[in-house]
């Protein structure tokens, strides 16, 4: 047998992050992701890492600011409300100009909701949630595999473009277990500290000063150009889809993380009744996947939008596609997951027999 | 080719372990394996699932709103999940504790003391062991060694003179499905 152990998902994604380089986790805890700090506690140590858990997810996204400011891998990790009260330190992360990961394991909303898997922070993690405007990469990993080797590349992501790069799951991802197999460590000792690096000044002329703070409105609009000009280049290069049996299809869902994954097996069942449909798989959520889905103008009858959710995802398949491809939508919200059967009923009832 | 099934049962009946056992054993054998628990405002006393899949190509949905088998553990569990199984599936059911009989015609049905068997090898907290056999001697999703194998990375140090046992409630509930 190769390497591969079987591991439950929010364990997985802290190791993932480990051979990642994370080295630092601040975090406060919250239902369905203890399993992630519960084992960060016991794993950073191991490895020479520090881990602390804050008076509050406030507290925890500025320890987290704080330690980005310094150059090293960090991030957090918590569920939907707490995510919610980390919106502020997000944007002032941002707003500075600093890397670091933050995942969300998403459940029902809104408010306190349950604790039961949903897609329902879709807008929060790729329009805003914060003030002002900013971006993060989000990646929405459908297995719990893919979101160990996508830890390596949201580390890698945010160092490059020194931007908050988000990992979206769900409880359910968070829950299960599947054989896992950690393919790549990051060598932390060949990660150089960045120049800007606010650890001292080491015979600088200058001190290093980080800030979200430009009262000069002049200067602060100077800064939120860089700022776009930094966000264009992601958009252009790091969209990421998976494109699942759509070389003959004549209609496509389109769905990310848990729910993609059931879609698949609606796929199987479709296909067997005579149905060519595919999945056009979104990974990275922002930036959205449009041009490789626009490909498919002029060669699908209709798309089918599912999710956790009411019509977020949605809203960007309407922007990359509307009045192109006749679009459908169904979605389950409050943390109800569909079946395949009942998707499959879904695209029936908009479709007809798919003929 | 792909199996799945739904394991339900009291929380400590060892319904989570026997299905975490089959995710391993399948592992082992190199084949595609999701183990999915039940999760949610779970007590003392209240019931627990997990769904396991075990398939020769990736899996697509871990979540099972049809299985093709169950294994139940308690009345409640039967109750809900005998709906649920797909056209000619297969429902195991440990008779020592669930008095009422299956109303679906089309299911394949094991009634079987796993309870008392699990008692007369001297514990009925063996009874996890014996439904596991039970359903491994009517589907073949995994062998029998690996999941030998898998027993002996649960059952270390001290535990693993409970290996033989277990090994043993296992052959038990084989034995009771396949002498029929």
């Amino acid at each position: 047998m190769s390497d591969k152990v079987l591991m439950k998902g929010a364990e997985a994604l802290a190791e993932g992050a480990i051979q990642a380089g994370c080295r630092y986790y601040f975090g406060y805890p919250i239902t369905p992701q203890n399993e992630t700090p519960e084992y960060m506690s016991r794993r950073l140590p191991e490895v020479g890492g520090r881990f602390v858990q804050a008076e509050s997810e406030v507290a925890s996204i500025n320890m987290v600011y704080g330690a980005a400011c310094a150059g090293v891998r960090v991030m957090t990790s918590s569920s939907s409300p707490g995510i919610s009260l980390m919106q502020e330190g997000i944007s002032y992360i941002s707003g500075s100009n600093v890397p670091c990961v933050v995942m969300n394991a998403m459940r029902g909303g809104p408010g306190l909701g349950n604790i039961a898997p949903a897609q329902a922070d879709y807008f929060q993690a790729v329009k805003g949630g914060g003030n002002g405007d900013y971006k993060r990469i989000v990646f929405a990993p459908s297995s719990i595999q893919e979101g160990v080797d996508l830890f390596v590349d949201a580390f890698e992501l945010a160092d490059k473009y020194r931007m908050v790069v988000m990992v979206i799951v769900d409880g359910l991802i968070g829950q299960m277990m599947e054989p896992v197999e950690f393919k790549t460590r990051i060598d932390v000792s060949t990660l150089k500290t960045p120049e800007w690096a606010t650890v001292g000044r080491h015979g600088r002329d200058h001190a290093n000063i980080i800030t979200s703070l430009t009262l000069d409105a002049a200067g602060l609009e100077q800064w939120n150009l860089k700022l776009q000009a930094k966000y264009a280049q992601v958009e252009l290069t790091e969209s990421r889809i998976e494109e699942y049996q759509m070389d003959d299809a004549d209609y496509a869902i389109i769905a990310y993380g848990t729910m993609a994954r059931i879609a698949k097996t609606t796929i199987r069942i479709a296909r067997a009744k005579g149905i060519k449909l595919g999945l056009l798989r979104p990974i990275t959520v922002w930036p959205f996947p449009a041009k490789q889905i626009q490909t498919y103008v002029g060669k699908l009858k209709g798309t089918l939008t599912v999710e956790l959710a009411y019509r977020q995802l949605f809203e960007d398949v309407q922007l990359a596609l509307c009045g192109k491809i006749p679009l459908g939508w169904y979605g389950r919200g409050g943390g109800v997951v569909p079946g395949p059967q009942e998707i499959l009923a879904a695209f029936e009832e908009q479709f007809g027999k798919g003929r | 080719m792909e199996h799945n099934v739904v394991i339900a049962g009291f929380g400590g009946q060892g319904v989570m372990l026997i299905g975490e056992l089959l995710a391993r054993a399948g592992m082992e054998e190199g084949k595609e394996v999701t183990w999915l628990p039940s999760y949610g405002p779970e007590q003392r006393g209240g019931t627990a699932n997990c769904a396991v899949v075990v398939a020769d190509e990736p899996i697509a949905s871990p979540l099972l709103t049809e299985p093709q088998a169950a294994i139940v553990f308690n009345r409640q569990s039967f109750d809900k999940f005998e709906p649920a199984i797909e056209k000619g599936g297969l429902l195991v059911i440990d008779s020592t504790l669930i008095d009422r009989k299956a109303s679906r015609a089309d299911l394949d049905v094991v009634y079987i003391p796993a309870t008392d068997i699990a008692t007369e090898l001297g514990n009925s907290k063996f009874t996890n062991m014996v439904l596991l056999g039970a359903y491994l001697g009517k589907v073949n999703p995994i062998s029998i060694a690996s999941v030998h194998g898998a027993l002996s990375v649960f059952l270390t140090g001290k535990k693993a003179a409970l290996i033989e046992v277990n090994k043993k409630a296992l052959q038990a509930g084989v034995d009771f499905v396949n002498k029929k």
